[in-house]
């Protein structure tokens, strides 16, 4: 099996293109790929569909990426925070457009894309603004909206160590929406802090297994 | 009946008290965090994280900061024996599931039937965020409310029905407020379990406009 490993976050990304969907891991500043977001800009490509959990904070990041005019549209739960004015502008210039979806429904539908499940029922927003024109349904006497899986092109995320075939490790609350991004993209790269043997990592304690894996970089920590 | 209305802190007091020996809960951003001050150790309440986390210790402090380790609010926290990580989908799936006991959240406004504002003001300048309040509005057994009763402006916050962009519905079954506290139950109304200060009955009914049920006695 040829190695997942590249040597350069930059040739890691070469391929993400125009109009891509890239979902982007992390909560926050904990499991945010910074290096592969950097790497991003770099990259240039133009109206990208982000998904990630908020929509950047400072000046770093998801936020510079946002800063920089490269995305086109937003999907995440959370966008307005003390720290996101970077964000907070492009979308009151009409710069950027947004989808809020609840926390629980985006990772959910996330996971179901990554599952290939076609759809799904949850009661999450049942009756309120964000389930606006949906398809609803009682089912054994409680109320549900059906909520569509989130394909993307790309998944970029971070985790702690991964070994050669792609298994991978995450550390503490970093983990968040790093495992099922990795099941919902085409590609999905991965940014890690070091990088162990085939048969280093503990089988049992491998969270995301290599098969859901394309392109690994390892940055220093 | 106590000589004092409530402060916050007193509030948060009395919502720790309530909370069942061996519950898992997840508190809130803001006001509803501080209940954790109040836990006792004999309680054995397992905090949950919605961003991956049971067993949730206290805010870090100096050495103790990992930025790979934060809550729901981007706070540097903790970890307690026992502890467990796990990914958002799994996280999302305790609260919907029913596992989670009770979620403890702010409001801007409860309806009688418990249906919850907490995420938008429906304001037309303002940004819309809703993060996890309605997975957690819907999937706690429980879901407490800790509120002021009354805006600055003198309205209640508990109304017939919801003039805010509801977060869910039917969902709350339980308010304190700084005068009084109310259990919510779709099918019986809404009842007055306890008065602070000098509340009486009438007052309560007359600020709400709601027909309230006395449990007081």
């Amino acid at each position: 099996m040829p190695s997942k490993i590249f040597d350069s976050v930059d040739e890691s990304l070469a391929d993400v293109f125009d109009g891509a969907t890239v979902m982007i891991g992390g909560f926050g500043l904990a499991g945010q790929p910074q290096e592969l977001i950097d790497g991003l800009i770099r990259r240039g490509s133009t109206d990208l569909t982000i998904v990630n959990n908020n929509a950047g904070n400072g000046e770093v990041g998801l936020a510079l990426l946002i800063k920089s005019g490269f995305v086109k549209k937003i999907i995440c739960s959370f966008p307005r925070q003390s720290d996101s004015y970077i964000f907070d502008e492009a979308y009151r210039a009409g710069k950027i457009e947004l989808e809020v979806v609840p926390q629980g429904n985006l990772a959910e539908r996330i996971r179901a894309a990554g599952a290939g499940i076609g759809g799904f029922f949850t009661p999450t927003g049942y009756g309120t603004l964000l389930a606006e024109g949906k398809e609803t349904r009682t089912i054994d006497g409680n109320n549900y909206v059906l909520e569509s899986p989130i394909h993307a092109d790309f998944s970029l995320i971070k985790a702690y160590h991964a070994d050669p075939l792609g298994n991978l490790v995450y550390r503490k609350t970093a983990r968040n929406f790093g495992p099922i991004m990795a099941t919902a993209a085409k590609t999905t790269i991965v940014q890690v802090s070091g990088v162990v043997g085939v048969g280093e990592l503990d089988p049992e304690a491998v969270i995301t297994p290599g098969i859901f894996v394309n392109r690994i970089v390892e940055v220093a920590s | 009946m106590t000589s004092a209305t409530l402060t916050r802190v007193e509030m948060a007091q009395r919502v720790a008290a309530d909370i069942p020996t061996g519950a898992f809960v997840n508190l809130g951003i803001g006001i509803p965090t501080t209940v954790s001050n109040f836990l006792t150790a004999e309680q054995e309440v397992t905090r949950h994280t919605e961003n991956g986390m049971l067993g949730m210790g206290p805010e870090a402090i100096g050495d103790e900061i990992d930025p790979d380790l934060i809550n729901a609010g981007k706070i540097p926290v903790t970890e307690l024996p026992g502890c467990s990580y796990f990914h958002h989908a799994d996280s999302f799936a305790m609260m919907r599931g029913g596992h989670l006991d009770i979620a403890v959240l702010g409001a801007f406004q409860v309806s009688e039937k418990g249906d919850l504002a907490n995420w938008h003001t429906g304001a037309p300048d303002a940004i819309p965020a809703v993060g996890g309040a309605m997975d957690l509005a819907v999937g706690a057994k429980d879901v407490f409310v800790m509120m002021e009763l009354a805006t600055k402006q003198g309205d209640s916050k508990l109304v017939a029905s919801l003039t805010y962009p509801a977060t869910g519905l039917q969902c709350v079954t339980r308010i304190y407020t700084e005068v009084a506290i109310f259990q919510i139950d779709p099918n019986v109304g809404v009842t007055v379990t306890e008065m602070f200060g000098p509340t009486t009955m009438a007052r309560l009914i007359e600020l709400t406009g709601l027909a309230l049920i006395d449990g007081t006695k």
